[in-house]
């Protein structure tokens, strides 16, 4: 217990650092572009106008009352919401370096997940083994290669700080982990193919605060190697975890900039009653 | 009820409680409880009523055929002078027309479930579900007619040794009358699976079949096996399209194309003519009868074991 | 870890079995619909021309052409009001006991195991149990009463079924609501449980009585005649007291049995007046099962909590 909150401690203070860094080095490459992003749900435009950029190798947090659109906004990103009827997107996500518009109607939604990795608000493993779950993703892409497989699942388990709990037990149903412990499995599954961009939604809603420890000091360590796309509805968690804050309120990105500057020092009104609990 | 003890302590003697019981109120209560207990009951009484008759009945029967001899020998002939008892004709043309039927049903039924429950849009699942359901309804001895005047002619063309009565027509038949009742109840196990686990499946890059079949039947496993099961006792206890289409002629082989009698099409026979009671026909039917619900009973428990082995934990 | 080509190539394939997957599914969705579509042109080639007003108003005959089905649906009609007087007060007795009254424990686990077990008992059995219990433990007879009692335990399961259903999907705070201003239990289910619940259960009712008037094999097993040439004693007369239950012993036939009796005959004229029935007792479940469908579909969409 004792040694949690030390090491979340820690987090809060390397993040501080990170984020000071980001805001005042100009130094970093280009993930994706959003432009003009809009979206509707039938008539019912739920997404205005979002203009944003997400550099490669940062954590960049999305901040808003529910209802403000950040899961939708999220969700973009890897199409999710093709899988809905009667949604629309508008503008465009320009994923680098080669610039492809990923919401293009040319561009097929199953190539951005296989590049693009998502973990849910509420762990989501499939009802199957501990190790199949972190190989799904390997052999959706058809990787028939067991030695190989295995390589890559253990590394993801290593990756997501979960090898050490769960090596023993690699044939046992997911569903027999605790709740924190199914969210690393899932974060291991994203991890297993080597994503591009992962994107967070909630990923501690449902967890009890050690778990979250947990899940904040990974999120941490895994930006080095991926870029990180996180909702939360917990404004400490995102001052913790990112180098990027928006805040978003009534499907419009409201503020944009580093993590320190939006928490300490918001441009926008809105921004500041959310921060000071005016509503939520 | 608490709310005895309750009134009791509060309903001091010579006290004027105006929050007392009022005895006319509570006693109308009980009674309409009495009411409604009683007619749920009608249900287990039911249950106890098959199996006592279904025992009490067989009982008679081998007191003068020996179990053995019902259980071995291969001929059922009671309808003739040289009588014999042998249940496996019956048997043999039950598991027939079932494993044809199902050999079609649960291949069809479930690739159609997948379809409307994973491919199929909102729209036609909505158009489409309803429709089984109208499917489901419509009558037996109708789908005897489809079997005997539609469905074995149409096989005759491509099989001209097929005799008008056959086992096969009315097994393909019964497998079209329980194709709704599979595909209904697997697509509702397939759409209960949670939201998540797809979307969690779809974010990994995986395509709707890979989904499908990789995350949702599995994960449904539990809920279909009980749509088979549902088939299973619903291919066993078909009466009609057998009587009709299949020749009511207990004839012990395993080869679909010849004619043949089911349980329930002897049943149906025996009780056509005339049948006194408690002659050896008589009981006969109760024997038969027990086997049958032996049959889909063992299938259920089976079934229910693949259930507890597969159940779902989401 | 592969390169876009690869990648590429992949997710083509995968689109692929897609698209060959959407269209096997799509054509078995079909076969049932596409079956039911072949069913009905064939009777109405084969039956149509049969059906006159004599068809309804004759008896069954020995000349085919001059056979009708009058004693068929008098007698379906008479067995459905049997079972519908007993199966729907019964089932939605039980289905309010089971939602509204029983507490937690083995005898509501009982009454339940037996519900969803009875459901699934080949209808055939129940004619075995009424052969032996109504016809002769209760001498009943191969009557309209033991014909419609018959019909009535088989559909119980149904009507219990969608009634507990339509019950809960009432929510828990009307019950609160009603109890709140001193309702006792039979009021809030007399004044609030059955009428919101109402269309739930009606539809169940259709559908079980649908299924009821379609179902022979239970029916030939307790000994209905084939060949009626009759109609059972009105049940309304001229003499006081103006109603007769002499009918409810009358021996009878029905619908489908009627259907089976010609489809059991080898020449093609009887099989034309199978046909005929056929499409009559198609269309009658049909229209029953789409009213009950499209009654749900209503209530659903009028009652949103």
């Amino acid at each position: 217990m004792v040694e949690q909150n030390n090491m979340d401690m820690s987090i809060r203070i390397a993040h501080k650092d990170a984020a000071t860094t980001a805001s005042t080095s100009p130094s970093t490459t280009l993930k994706a572009e959003v432009k003009g992003l809009d979206f509707w749900y039938g008539d019912n435009q739920a997404l205005k106008n979002i203009n944003m950029r997400i550099d490669e190798s940062r954590v960049t947090a999305l901040i808003g009352p529910s209802g403000c659109g950040k899961s939708t906004y999220l969700r973009c990103f890897n199409r999710m919401h093709d899988l809905q009827d009667n949604t629309r997107y508008g503008g465009e996500i320009l994923f680098q370096p080669d610039g492809v518009n990923i919401l293009a109607r040319s561009v097929d939604p199953i190539e951005v997940r296989m590049r693009i990795g998502m973990v849910f608000q509420k762990p989501n493993p499939f009802p199957k083994s501990i190790f199949e779950n972190v190989a799904y993703g390997l052999r959706v892409r058809g990787q028939k290669n067991r030695s190989e497989i295995a390589d890559r699942v253990e590394q993801a388990l290593r990756e997501a700080s979960i090898w050490d709990e769960v090596r023993e037990r690699l044939e046992d149903m997911a569903f027999n982990l605790s709740g924190g412990q199914q969210q690393r499995l899932c974060i291991a599954r994203a991890l297993a193919t080597e994503p591009e961009l992962l994107l967070f939604d909630e990923p501690t809603s449902a967890l009890d605060p050690n778990a979250t420890a947990n899940i904040e000091d990974l999120i941490h360590r895994l930006k080095e190697k991926v870029t990180i796309l996180i909702v939360t509805h917990n404004m400490q968690q995102a001052a913790r975890v990112s180098d990027y804050t928006a805040f978003m309120y009534l499907g419009e990105l409201i503020e944009f900039g580093a993590t320190r500057g939006v928490f300490t020092n918001p441009a926008k009104k809105q921004t500041e009653d959310y921060i000071t609990g005016r509503y939520g | 009820m608490p709310a005895d003890s309750i009134n009791r302590l509060s309903d001091a003697p010579g006290s004027d409680n105006r929050f007392a019981y009022k005895p006319t109120r509570h006693i109308g209560e009980r009674f309409i409880e009495a009411i409604l207990f009683a007619v749920s009951m009608t249900a287990v009484a039911v249950t106890v009523g098959i199996v006592g008759i279904l025992l009490f009945e067989s009982a008679s029967f081998f007191d003068q055929v020996s179990i053995v001899d019902f259980l071995t020998d291969t001929q059922w002939t009671i309808m003739f002078a040289d009588k014999h008892y042998g249940v496996l004709p019956l048997l043999a043309g039950t598991l027939v027309t079932s494993t044809v039927a199902l050999l079609f049903a649960v291949p069809v039924g479930t690739i159609a479930a997948v379809y409307l429950s994973e491919f199929a849009t909102v729209r036609v699942r909505e158009t489409v579900k309803p429709t089984l359901e109208l499917l489901a309804g419509v009558p037996t001895v109708v789908y005897g007619y489809f079997a005997l005047l539609m469905v074995t002619p149409a096989l005759q063309w491509f099989m001209p040794d097929l005799p008008g009565f056959n086992m096969l027509g009315p097994g393909l038949v019964i497998g079209i009358m329980i194709i709704p009742y599979i595909t209904s109840m697997a697509e509702d196990a397939m759409r209960s699976v949670p939201m998540q686990m797809r979307e969690g499946s779809y974010a990994m890059g995986a395509t709707r079949l890979q989904t499908s079949l990789r995350v949702v039947v599995p994960a449904a496993t539990s809920g279909i096996v009980a749509a088979y099961i549902l088939g299973i006792s619903r291919a066993f206890g078909e009466t009609m399209v057998v009587a009709v289409a299949a020749g009511q002629q207990p004839n012990f082989t395993w080869d679909p194309t010849e004619p043949g009698a089911t349980i329930t099409a002897f049943i149906v026979q025996v009780a056509l003519g005339d049948l006194p009671h408690g002659s050896i026909e008589y009981q006969s039917i109760f024997a038969v009868g027990l086997v049958l619900v032996l049959m889909t009973l063992l299938f259920n428990v089976l079934g229910h074991l693949a259930r507890m082995r597969f159940r779902e934990i989401y | 870890m592969q390169d876009t080509q690869a990648i590429r190539q992949l997710v083509l394939r995968g689109r692929r079995r897609d698209a060959i997957f959407a269209i096997i599914g799509l054509i078995c969705m079909m076969i049932g619909i596409l079956t039911l579509a072949v069913l009905l042109a064939g009777l109405i080639q084969d039956g149509a021309h049969r059906l006159n007003w004599s068809f309804f108003e004759n008896f069954p005959s020995r000349r085919a052409h001059q056979a009708g089905i009058l004693s068929a649906i008098v007698g379906s009609s008479l067995v459905m009001l049997i079972t519908a007087a007993t199966a729907i007060p019964f089932g939605i007795g039980a289905g309010i006991y089971l939602e509204e009254y029983a507490r937690r424990g083995w005898v509501t686990n009982l009454i339940e195991v037996n519900v969803t077990n009875l459901a699934g008992v080949p209808s055939i059995i129940y004619g075995l149990l009424a052969l032996s219990v109504f016809v002769y433990m209760l001498d009943f007879g191969q009557s309209i009463l033991s014909a419609g009692l018959t019909l009535a335990l088989m559909i119980l399961p149904v009507i219990i079924v969608s009634t507990r259903e339509a019950i809960r999907a009432i929510p828990v705070s009307i019950r609160e609501a009603a109890y709140g201003v001193g309702a006792t239990r039979w009021q809030l289910v007399r004044d609030h449980i059955l009428p919101y619940s109402a269309g739930g259960i009606l539809t169940g009712v259709i559908i079980g009585l649908a299924r009821a008037i379609g179902e022979t094999a239970p029916i030939i097993t307790i000994g209905a005649l084939t060949f009626i040439a009759f109609l059972p004693a009105s049940p309304i007369t001229g003499d006081f007291p103006f109603i007769s239950f002499e009918w409810l012993e009358s021996p009878f036939t029905v619908m489908p049995i009627q259907m089976f009796n010609w489809l059991s005959r080898p020449q093609a004229a009887f099989q034309e007046n199978a046909a005929a029935a056929g499409l009559v007792l198609v269309v009658m479940t049909l229209v029953m099962n789409g009213t009950a469908i499209w009654l749900r579909i209503r209530f659903r969409k009028r009652i949103k909590w």
